[in-house]
């Protein structure tokens, strides 16, 4: 027991390292966050826009156009992707955290826009006849009446993405990111010992993303909220 | 009494090529209950929805209010405000609670205040019968209770005429008086209106004219008593024999 602890604290006090892995965790949560964001705000645009063009001829570009992104974008991994954005595109950006948060929420954006699309299609066609025939244009009735309720059908989707970019983000540490990952590979190769911040990282993402499961949880209760009972 | 408020001229709805209205011409005035029966697949439903432009029409002119609907220059959107419309399947918003469901249109386009609009929307609830559901989502209510919102969130944006399609189809059988006895009141208090409705009984006592329709055309047009005590052409009385 003793020899353990000594190990832990050679391993994790001595030079500081453990601020190495708060920063890290700050880095990984900054970087998830604001991709998620990011993520979100794309997803709802293109969503909009692709349930705009079906039934508008001229917006026909618009619609291959976010086709092309979305399919271009799923077809490429992750880390291919932020490796273009860091190597080839924003060669200025040295620590490479504004990079990752472009590139994570650029693809995360390609995986919203297909759920949110599939959440606005779910949404029972009459709603959307019941808001213009009270006067509301497409754009009110959109607002106000559609893209709430095929949030809330998609929530748990949401969620699920929110969880696989968190986890994502763990390969940030190839364009220089000190996130938690690399951050505990640091260690790792700083000390020697491969147990204790191998399992300490993979306890700290695992309670992460229990803590992001139960979240939601209470976000969807409350939604749930108007389905009576 | 000829105060012409809808005027349908020549109104023509093909899907595809699948002709569903072959040149509907009516004019409604004022204060008409009219009741459009046929059977299904006559076009009554679509008709209706031509009306105010859900389904948008392939011929004619719809003038409503001085403007003719069918121009692609008209603002829809205002129009739409001064026709209610009530659907079979109710499509209250679920998301909302009922008073909110009442106000939001309101609100949002004609620039009131909420105080306002949530004092109308209460008015008009109690008089419904359902005063004590304002804070209750629409997936707590029974279908007819459903339905009566329905009718008031389109009262609330006071409408010049209510378009009701087929609304107690989807009722229970013990719920279809509480809906009808709403659209006799306001009937009665001299509203507009438009009913694609299998209720025959409801046709015959409320409306003031009763259309046929029949394989995209009026058949046959007249008061109650003559659509229903001495129908002249062949395709209503077998209609009605089935009906009735």
């Amino acid at each position: 027991m003793n020899a353990w602890l000594d190990k832990l604290y050679k391993t994790f006090i001595v030079d500081d390292n453990y601020m190495m892995l708060i920063k890290g965790f700050g880095n990984t949560l900054l970087i998830t966050l604001c991709a998620l964001l990011i993520g979100i705000v794309i997803g709802s645009v293109i969503a909009i826009a692709k349930y705009y063009a079906e039934d508008n001829k001229k917006l026909k570009v618009v619609n291959t156009i976010c086709d092309i992104y979305t399919t271009a974008i799923r077809g490429i991994p992750v880390t291919v992707l932020l490796m273009i954005f860091y190597f080839i595109i924003f060669v200025s950006d040295t620590t490479g955290i504004m990079t990752a948060i472009i590139a994570f929420g650029i693809n995360s954006g390609a995986y919203m826009a297909e759920l949110i699309r599939s959440g606005i299609n779910a949404v029972d066609r009459g709603q959307m006849e019941a808001a213009r025939s009270l006067g509301m244009s497409k754009s009110q009735a959109m607002r106000k009446v559609i893209f709430p309720q095929a949030i809330k059908n998609i929530l748990p989707a949401i969620g699920n993405e929110c969880i696989a970019l968190l986890k994502e983000t763990s390969v940030a540490g190839y364009v220089t990111v000190v996130d938690l990952t690399r951050a505990a590979n640091l260690i790792r190769t700083n000390t020697n010992d491969a147990v204790n911040p191998l399992i300490l990282l993979a306890l700290v993402y695992l309670t992460l993303v229990i803590i992001m499961t139960k979240l939601l949880a209470v976000l969807e209760k409350r939604l749930r909220k108007s389905d009576g009972r | 009494m000829n105060d012409v408020i809808i005027s349908v001229k020549n109104l023509e709805k093909k899907f595809d090529k699948n002709a569903v209205l072959k040149g509907v011409t009516v004019d409604i005035n004022k204060g008409d209950v009219v009741c459009v029966i046929g059977a299904s697949g006559s076009g009554k439903s679509t008709f209706l929805r031509c009306l105010n432009m859900l389904e948008l029409p392939t011929g004619g002119s719809i003038m409503f209010d001085g403007a003719d609907l069918t121009d692609k220059k008209v603002d829809l959107n205002l129009h739409r405000q001064k026709m209610g419309m009530v659907f079979q399947q109710f499509n209250l918003f679920p998301h909302m609670t009922i008073l909110d469901n009442l106000t939001c249109a309101p609100i949002m386009l004609k620039k009131i205040s909420k105080e306002q609009a949530e004092a109308k929307a209460k008015e008009l609830l109690a008089r419904v019968g359902l005063a004590d559901r304002a804070d209750a989502y629409p997936n707590q209510l029974s279908g007819g209770q459903k339905q009566r919102v329905a009718i008031v969130r389109a009262l609330c944006m006071e409408p010049d005429v209510m378009l009701f399609d087929e609304p107690t189809s989807a009722l229970d059988p013990e719920m279809v008086g509480e809906v009808l006895d709403v659209m006799r009141e306001l009937a009665s208090e001299g509203m507009t209106m438009v009913v694609v409705t299998h209720e025959m009984g409801f046709a015959r006592e409320v409306s003031n004219r009763v259309l046929f329709l029949d394989d995209g055309v009026i058949a046959e047009e007249g008061s109650p008593d003559e659509i229903f005590g001495a129908p002249k052409c062949e395709r209503l009385q077998n209609f009605l024999a089935k009906v009735l």
